[in-house]
């Protein structure tokens, strides 16, 4: 993009612009996907209006709820651990973060284009276990505790399936990097008819559900949220949470929903590409990538939605059945099968 | 273990896309294509526009002083106490001429605390004397609590809003009561 400005800027003057840039551009779309989902779409499954008094039809009430989470108390219990506590939220939210910064919303537009991109997103978004379990923790409460263990297995076991329906992509892609993989579906084509280029949730339909499923679960929303189920365990390891530190789990949560979402549509539905045969000017992409990424990845997100809210909760051996059972040995099989094609075509 | 129901789960998503849509689009024909949940939803947004009560809704209990006898029914069967009868004797007019005088009990107070209620109805179910009545009405929350206290004549007014008990299902042999008016 400092090309087309005609700018010349130094190395740390662009970096403060792509970390500024992304951070409003997640935090936007964060708050969008609150505001579209689990306000809006969550309340027409429901016969419901959802808010309507804060803004034109209650578009500000996150900015009221942020408003009243910061004027909280910020509460610690008498024997939680001070340091570990306060700083369990911050992991989290740097692990959510740190995702974005090699998802590619254009030809230039990626914060840092990684070789191993995708190795890294997995990478570092299993770092909120660590938050996760040092919350439950240092609450120094039963059920936090209880939900700090079960967000563990829980988050441990969907990292497999989630790892191995990526192996999938990455054997049809031939690159571990982000962008290449992009350009793989959109320069590719599918048994000789490249109208579409190749987007992999074609050719890699079963990898593409395992992953959504493992999001799901790697999301804790609701068929997979029995870290918080607030019927056993209160609220899990946000039970002792108040004020702004439950905003940074809140904020986290739906951020992690986009970060996924983004990553998923990077992978499986051609990111910020559109097919090559198209015939898009790599300058136009510059303008068009962040949007048609944020798309896909916002209807991705309201898939999600859509499951949390269409379906009651598991139970931990289900979860667990669920995963080690069923999904790890079709992604293995995937991987397999991926393999055999990849080398007779 | 049954698996998944890996049918009935799309089918749960279905239904709930489904209300998602009747939800947002309401409208039909050509109108459809645009967006009405004000319409669509069931929600009512109370300030701007009043709710219209159910039958038999409970609102408020209401008076009908003229026929209270401070028997203290009512008083005695409250789950929580919150109705205060006190009464005094009195002599009515013969009912025939050159009669005797009737003894009859007069109304000095009839309170009930609506930060005490529980909205059992025990009191109106209870009263033999058709006196108390349920009322639609819902608006009356206070700054105060002290002012969730009704007197004998703010009950009586809220006995003016008491509709017609309704028409019964078809071929029931009890005869429908009348509001004394």
């Amino acid at each position: 993009m400092t090309h087309m400005l005609a700018l010349d800027l130094a190395y740390w003057q662009q970096t403060i612009i792509r970390v500024l840039l992304g951070l409003v551009a997640v935090l936007l779309l964060t708050g969008g996907v609150v505001y579209l989902y689990l306000f809006k779409f969550v309340s027409f499954m429901q016969s419901r209006l959802g808010p309507m008094e804060a803004g034109p039809y209650g578009s500000m009430q996150l900015l009221a709820e942020v408003g009243k989470w910061l004027q909280k108390e910020d509460v610690f219990t008498e024997n939680s651990d001070r340091l570990i506590f306060g700083l369990a939220p911050a992991i989290v939210l740097t692990s959510t973060f740190l995702m974005f910064v090699v998802i590619p919303a254009g030809p230039n537009a990626v914060i840092a284009d990684l070789g191993t991109g995708i190795y890294y997103v997995l990478a570092v978004s299993s770092l909120s276990v660590v938050g996760i379990l040092m919350a439950g923790w240092a609450s120094a409460n039963k059920y936090a505790l209880m939900g700090g263990l079960r967000a563990a297995g829980q988050l441990i076991a969907y990292e497999l399936p989630l790892v191995l329906a990526v192996v999938g992509v990455v054997i049809q892609a031939g690159s571990l990097n982000l962008q290449q993989i992009v350009a793989a579906q959109s320069t590719g084509e599918m048994f000789g008819f490249g109208g579409i280029g190749s987007p992999y949730v074609i050719t890699q339909f079963i990898g593409f559900m395992i992953f959504i499923i493992a999001v799901q679960a790697e999301l804790t929303q609701t068929p997979f949220d029995m870290p918080i189920a607030e019927s056993e365990l209160v609220a899990g390891y946000q039970v002792e949470y108040t004020g702004i530190r439950f905003l940074v789990y809140f904020i986290s949560e739906f951020a992690t929903a986009v970060a996924f979402a983004a990553v998923a549509s990077t992978l499986f539905l051609g990111g910020w590409a559109l097919p090559a045969s198209w015939g898009i000017s790599r300058d136009a992409m510059h303008w068009i990538g962040p949007l048609v990424i944020a798309t896909k990845a916002v209807l991705l997100v309201g898939v999600v939605f859509w499951v949390r809210f269409s379906f009651p909760r598991f139970r931990e051996d289900q979860l667990q059945r669920l995963a080690w059972k069923v999904l790890i040995p079709l992604a293995l099989a995937n991987i397999a099968l991926t393999a055999v094609f990849k080398v007779v075509f | 273990m049954a698996g998944p129901h890996v049918p009935g789960m799309l089918k749960g998503l279905g239904v709930t896309f489904g209300t998602a849509m009747r939800t947002m689009f309401p409208r039909r024909g050509i109108k459809t294509i645009i967006p009405a949940p004000s319409k669509g939803a069931l929600t009512v947004q109370y300030p701007r526009e009043s709710d219209v009560p159910t039958p038999r809704a409970r609102g408020v209990i209401s008076l009908n002083e003229e026929n209270c006898t401070s028997c203290m029914l009512c008083a005695r069967e409250c789950p929580d106490w919150c109705i205060y009868i006190e009464a005094h004797k009195t002599l009515a007019p013969p009912r025939r001429a050159g009669g005797k005088p009737r003894a009859v009990n007069s109304l000095d107070r009839f309170d009930i605390d609506y930060s005490l209620c529980m909205y059992c109805g025990i009191c109106v179910e209870v009263c033999p004397f058709e006196a108390l009545f349920w009322s639609p009405e819902y608006e009356y929350s206070e700054i105060r609590i002290q002012d969730l206290l009704h007197d004998k004549q703010r009950l009586g007014q809220w006995f003016e809003t008491v509709p017609d008990f309704e028409a019964y299902e078809a071929g029931s042999e009890a005869k429908v009561k009348k509001v004394p008016r």
